[in-house]
């Protein structure tokens, strides 16, 4: 086991994907000469050349689209946006010709690409940079959806991935770049909707997945200080869904918090208490809690832009109301 | 023509009914025989099925909610038929009789005023008059309290509203455990209040309508078990299940009891039923409580079914599962205390039997035989208790008689 930072993991994950499959591409924004806006794709250009690795121009909508139509002719491209606010942009290619192709060409067609890049709120960027836009992806049919939250599981997950005959949307954070974790020598894979008990408990499951998973773990040290021990279910895989990990650990606790940086309404994290609520309504001994980020526009002021997201402090009265403490 | 669906005496002793659940939903389509609804009696979960059929239009007892026998509780009639003149006249009846749910609702809006910060300290148990019919409770401890038979009525939430949580069941369980225990009281502890479960109230109602109605007399021999004893040995020893010795008593006792029709029946208050069938229960205890599973036709049946059968009921009847069928109606009743020691007591009739006989323990006594010699022998007391206004003294002598020569001499159960 070495410990690498969770970028390091991404860069690694991609680098094997490419030696061991030519058809395997990297473009986007800076990838190549720059190595990347976070450094993820560091050395990549040098080692693998300007076939395959790409600097695009600044058009999300054209290249997005540019490796849909790759992936239909056979290729399997690493698509990296900057970030997912650009990919915003970008959403015509994804939701109508990424995500259907396969169904509306009657399986003529894969599209076997991975499209990249840092989600949600980071730090000091205000109201159209700092935003999780998970929803916009697991809302549609078609996609895979992949939000790790360690080095491990990034690299993991990525190789699987880019391996995927699916178009898979893979979420990272600019603020998880730097975090480290242990992360095997040798090649391993993990498989696409398998969620991972990050913490065992047996008094109240919180269910998170991506950034909020490290203050959730927080959370669940501070909780056990006042014994109550809290067990964390990281979703790693939002599409598909391991609902069954979800719903035996609710079983197992009889209660629920799920915790989202995203905004309240519809949020994937909304969509996740919904199904413990109906699936597990006889086994859930007080309703489930949503701990989200506040229904607004990111602040720019740090006082606030901290207040209106997920904290510790948030999460461990959500365990303790649904524990009635 | 839309017609009331009326909350019906489920079991004979039936006052009033919870839906536990509806198993139908408005605009469902019923047959007859469909299964509308689970409905908690005071003794065990049953299924109502339907004898109407339509489409039912309107539930109008919600789960968690019970009302009388004789109440309506929901409508069924044809798609989109009108039912506002029927659900009018429903209206009208729960009013005349003061409906419980009228007044609960009113005690449910003055709970919601003032419970904000409303927690109950102490004693969890709700005073009689504090019910509201829509109990908040968490689904988990609606569960847990099915489960375990416990009503959500007395109990006093601790959740926010007065909800009652988990804990809360929990706390009323180990309650129940420690009362039923009976663990000696620290001094100065508290007292401990223990709410009644349907199986207590039915014991305690039933047990007093018994003992201060019957005038009971008690008749008292003992009997001498060896050949019995020996008869079991030697049957189990060739056997994978064991024959238990209760299933001898009920045996024989069935045998006695044919040649006794008086001892197998019941007052009436005009007349005296003697039953067509032997029907014999035994005295089963349960976590909450006592309960009388009962074998039918016992004269019919041999030793193994009467054996196997018991066994049956008894694990249904630990597990809450028993059917009214299955522990009511008994003609006699066997109750045996052997198993804790006890060498002789009095048993309560168990209606709408005559009769019940205690059986205490078998115990190896000297005994003076014909040649006036001492001699070891086991013996086991039993004391009959009868209903006087069936059964006269002689009547039960020349039973209890026939019932001990029968043990005694095994063989002659056959005579």
């Amino acid at each position: 086991m070495s410990v690498i930072t969770y970028r390091e993991a991404l860069r690694q994950a991609i680098d094997e994907e490419m030696s061991r499959d030519e058809r395997v591409f990297l473009l986007g924004e800076e990838v190549g000469q720059y190595n990347g806006a976070y450094k993820v794709s560091m050395g990549l250009l040098e080692k693998y050349g300007e076939e395959r690795v790409k600097d695009t121009p600044i058009t999300e909508l054209g290249f997005t689209g540019l490796a849909v139509g790759a992936a239909m002719a056979g290729l399997r491209p690493i698509c990296e946006w900057m970030t997912f606010n650009f990919g915003i942009l970008a959403l015509d290619q994804v939701v109508n010709n990424a995500a259907k192709m396969r169904h509306m060409s009657g399986g003529q067609f894969n599209v076997p690409m991975v499209i990249r890049g840092p989600n949600g709120p980071a730090e000091f960027l205000s109201s159209q940079h700092s935003q999780s836009l998970t929803a916009y992806f697991t809302h549609v049919p078609g996609l895979k959806v992949i939000a790790p939250a360690t080095p491990y599981d990034a690299k993991g997950l990525l190789k699987s991935a880019i391996r995927d005959d699916n178009p898979v949307i893979f979420l990272e954070g600019e603020l998880m770049y730097a975090w480290k974790g242990e992360v095997p020598d040798q090649e391993y894979t993990i498989p696409i909707g398998e969620a991972d008990i990050k913490r065992k408990g047996r008094d109240v499951s919180i269910v998170t997945f991506s950034k909020p998973l490290k203050i959730v773990e927080e959370a669940a040290e501070e909780l056990a200080k006042e014994g109550i021990d809290a067990e964390v279910v990281d979703l790693r895989s939002l599409k598909p869904l391991d609902e069954k990990s979800i719903y035996s650990s609710v079983a197992k606790t009889n209660r629920c918090v799920v915790v989202d940086e995203s905004w309240p309404v519809n949020s994937f994290g909304s969509y996740v208490a919904w199904l413990v609520s109906k699936n597990c309504f006889d086994d859930l001994d007080a309703p489930v809690e949503l701990v989200s980020s506040e229904d607004v526009p990111m602040p720019y002021n740090h006082s606030l832009e901290l207040a209106v997201q997920p904290s510790v402090e948030k999460i461990m009265a959500a365990a303790k109301k649904v524990l009635y403490i | 023509m839309a017609e009331k669906i009326i909350m019906t005496a489920l079991s004979p002793t039936m006052e009033e009914g919870l839906i536990i659940r509806w198993n139908k939903r408005e605009g469902d389509t019923v047959s007859s025989g469909d299964v509308l609804c689970e409905v908690e009696t005071d003794k065990a979960s049953m299924e109502y099925e339907s004898f109407q059929e339509g489409v039912l239009l309107k539930i109008l007892l919600g789960e968690g909610e019970k009302c009388k026998v004789g109440r309506t509780i929901a409508v069924i009639g044809q798609d989109n038929e009108d039912i506002s003149g029927l659900l009018n006249e429903v209206k009208s009846e729960e009013q005349n009789s003061g409906s419980p749910a009228a007044e609960a609702k009113k005690a449910q809006s003055r709970d919601e005023q003032d419970s904000e910060d409303h927690k109950i300290v102490g004693n969890k148990t709700s005073p009689e008059n504090s019910q509201v019919s829509k109990i908040k409770a968490s689904p988990l401890a609606k569960k847990l309290a099915k489960e375990n038979f416990v009503d959500l009525k007395h109990i006093a939430g601790s959740g926010p509203n007065g909800r009652i949580v988990k804990r809360d069941i929990e706390e009323i369980l180990a309650s129940s455990k420690k009362a039923m225990k009976q663990k000696p009281l620290v001094v100065n502890s508290e007292d401990l209040k223990v709410p009644l479960s349907g199986t207590r109230k039915v014991i305690a109602s039933r047990l007093a309508e018994s003992k201060f109605s019957a005038p009971h007399f008690y008749l008292s021999l003992s009997i001498n078990m060896k050949n019995v004893l020996e008869a079991r040995e030697k049957l189990n020893s060739q056997r994978e299940n064991k024959i238990s010795l209760n299933a001898f008593l009920v045996k024989i006792a069935a045998q006695a009891l044919s040649k006794h029709p008086f001892i197998n029946s019941s007052w009436q208050g005009d007349s005296i039923l003697m039953r067509g069938t032997i029907d014999i229960a035994l005295a089963v205890e349960k976590e909450d409580g006592l309960i009388t599973p009962v074998v039918r036709n016992c004269y019919q049946k041999g030793l193994v079914a009467i054996d196997k059968e018991f066994s049956e009921l008894i694990q249904k009847a630990r597990e809450n599962k028993l059917s009214p069928e299955e522990y009511q109606n008994a003609g006699f009743t066997i109750s045996n205390l052997g198993s804790y020691g006890i060498e002789d007591f009095t048993a309560i009739i168990n209606p709408p039997g005559s009769a019940i006989l205690a059986v205490g323990k078998i115990m190896k006594t000297p005994v003076v035989n014909e040649q006036d010699q001492i001699e070891v022998q086991a013996m086991m007391k039993v004391t009959l208790s009868c209903d006087h206004r069936v059964i006269d003294g002689a009547l039960g002598a020349r039973f209890l008689k026939d019932f001990k020569e029968m043990i005694e001499n095994p063989i002659s159960a056959l005579y």
